[in-house]
């Protein structure tokens, strides 16, 4: 027992020695003679916080001018200038981060991952917008974002697109949302930011490919106004949500509607509900049965989508670098192809073992096994409630927006004939 | 149907902040990089959104051996120990040497020339005491939600710190990442 403890003793001075030795330079600290003296280690500048808080500020103000523009004051000129501003504050001057529509992966991140502290500022980003949205319709769409703001500035000659393919387009917001919400959650990509189309252009600095999407965007965007707003936005999605049951929302006319039919066809993105004919309603007792047939299909879309995002969720993993790196290295051990991508350098150097990664990415691939059902019954139900939402009618007597799709743009303001007594 | 909907939407939204409040941060985080981690891939380089690279070459002068044959300043195999062009390991030219006396030479880093390629970085941890290391400068660093070069670093080296101390420093007495090669 005695030897025992003494065999130890020297062990560990030994080890202590050794650490020792280790800690030391390999080239000893040089003793001058010359009166050198070291020079302070100098760090770059740091980076002031306080603009974090000026963006929240700026977006409040800029969100409460909008709403006074688009609801009160119900000038297009004003919303154009709001646009402009914030184009070159939310843009170009802070360089498209962070912004609201990114945010949303900040919050799927933070609810699912404990590790990840979310920045105040992308949850006020997040919330804000959401809370106007639902007293008074998009108007963060109509002045305030800065992807939105480019895309209305360059929007000169619009042009409607047939209802077939508006209505098959405006599904893809919904999976990219579901899809940009799992891979955040999952800790594997944050594919809003990456895929931002015009973040090059407001950093005048981005790869080639993200300019020529960009500019392809704004080139189509010329006369399909907006269609990043429309087609691919997943922030949107939750926009139109809120904005669905907003307590004031921008209106065509100023006063009452007289029908006068002017508005018709001006709305680029096809927002405006027109009032009742008596010719398009439908028989009651058939609207019925459609009705019911509709809602009895919600739950059969939900599970078919859960269904088929489980089957796909191992394939969604790959994502993941981490499966990414995993399946490289398995298919150099089977069938000797040397990885060499700049990961599977790095792994091989950094002394991280095979069955460390391995279970790594069974751990992210179950992950996916059990959160990609979610997506797709999201993605069901959406669809779901867009089929009921179609057999329902209210009776209309006049032409109002549809406080989901419409942006609050003020572009319909002028073509209405009916004017405020004073 | 309309205030229902209202209820049943607004519930979430004002749920949301409560259920995050422990959550939040609000000095915020910023994109740093664990210099013991890097493994100077070249990553930082050719990746980050800003052209030249936020990531920039920083020397921890305390650190430093002052050596004549510097593996961070020098190409491997070079003929002469001069300043010469051919001779220098950056290919910017961002590292100045200068004299200090027999026969130490004090090397600083011009960061304007830096583009953060880390080749310096990987000269002298392989063949001196690791004094320059890399540093995402935090005055041009974007500060993206999702860092592009976090995103590619593969040895995971790049992660959010806390912005009241937004640098990793080298100090005198850190242990060297690479143990002594005894061959060299």
């Amino acid at each position: 027992m005695k030897r025992k403890l003494f065999t130890y003793t020297i062990f560990l001075i030994l080890l202590s020695l050794h650490t020792f030795i280790n800690a030391q330079d390999r080239f000893p600290r040089p003793e001058f003679e010359s009166g050198y003296e070291y020079p302070e280690h100098q760090m770059p500048l740091e980076r002031p916080h306080i603009w974090e808080y000026i963006d929240v500020i700026v977006l409040v103000a800029a969100l409460s001018i909008t709403t006074w523009l688009a609801l009160k004051k119900r000038s297009r000129q004003g919303l154009i200038w709001m646009s402009l501003f914030s184009l070159i504050w939310f843009g170009f001057v802070r360089e498209g981060c962070i912004c609201s529509v990114g945010s949303v992966q900040n919050v799927a991140l933070a609810l699912f991952n404990d590790g990840y502290a979310i920045p105040l500022t992308a949850l006020l980003f997040f919330t804000i917008p959401l809370l106007f949205a639902l007293f008074f319709g998009r108007v963060f769409c109509a002045g305030v974002c800065p992807l939105g703001a480019i895309q209305e500035l360059t929007g000169f000659k619009p042009v409607k697109l047939p209802k077939s393919v508006e209505s098959v387009m405006i599904a893809i917001p919904f999976i990219y949302l579901a899809l940009s919400v799992l891979f955040a959650a999952l800790e594997s990509q944050f594919i809003i930011c990456r895929y931002d189309p015009f973040v090059g252009i407001f950093r005048l600095d981005a790869p080639y490919t993200m300019i020529v999407f960009g500019a392809l965007l704004l080139l189509a965007g010329v006369f399909i106004n907006r269609p990043y707003c429309r087609y691919l936005c997943p922030y949107g999605v939750i926009l139109n949500l809120f904005s669905r049951f907003a307590g004031k929302h921008l209106t065509i006319t100023p006063a009452e509607c007289i029908n006068c039919r002017l508005c018709e066809d001006v709305c680029p993105y096809d927002a405006i509900i027109p009032s009742d004919t008596a010719l398009n309603r439908e028989e009651p007792e058939q609207s019925r049965k459609r009705f019911i047939a509709n809602l009895l299909l919600v739950p059969v879309l939900i599970v078919a989508g859960a269904l088929v995002f489980q089957n796909i969720g191992p394939s969604l993993s790959k994502v993941s670098q981490e499966v990414r790196l995993a399946q490289e290295i398995r298919t150099e051990k089977e069938t000797g192809i040397e990885a060499i991508s700049k990961d599977a350098v790095a792994f091989k150097e950094a002394g991280k073992t095979e069955d460390e990664l391995f279970a790594e990415e069974l751990r992210i691939i179950s992950r996916y096994r059990k959160a990609s059902p979610w997506a797709g019954a999201f993605l069901g139900l959406s669809l779901g409630i867009g089929l009921v939402s179609l057999t329902l009618r209210t009776k209309r007597t006049e032409y109002k927006p549809h406080q989901g799709k419409c942006y609050s743009c003020g572009r319909c303001f002028k073509y209405c004939p009916v004017e405020v007594k004073k | 149907m309309k205030r229902a909907g209202r209820v049943l939407i607004v519930a979430p939204l004002l749920v949301l902040p409560v259920a995050l409040y422990k959550k939040t941060s609000a000095s915020g985080h910023v994109w740093q990089i664990d210099p013991f981690k890097c493994t100077q891939c070249g990553q930082c380089k050719t990746n980050c959104v800003r052209t030249p690279s936020a990531v920039k070459c920083v020397h921890a002068f305390v650190m430093c051996g002052y050596c004549d044959l510097c593996g961070g300043y020098l190409r491997q195999g070079t003929k002469t120990i001069s300043t010469g062009a051919e001779n220098q390991l950056c290919p910017t030219g961002a590292i100045t040497r200068k004299f200090v006396e027999e026969p130490y030479f004090e090397y600083t880093i011009n960061e304007d020339l830096c583009d953060g390629c880390g080749k310096c970085v990987k000269g002298c941890l392989d063949f001196g005491n690791g004094s320059l290391y890399l540093q995402i400068n935090q005055d041009l660093c974007a500060d993206c939600n999702d860092c592009s070069i976090a995103r590619k670093c593969p040895s995971d080296a790049i992660s959010r710190v806390p912005a009241d101390q937004q640098y990793i420093p080298k100090e005198r007495g850190t242990l060297n990442p690479k143990p002594l090669n005894p061959s060299e």
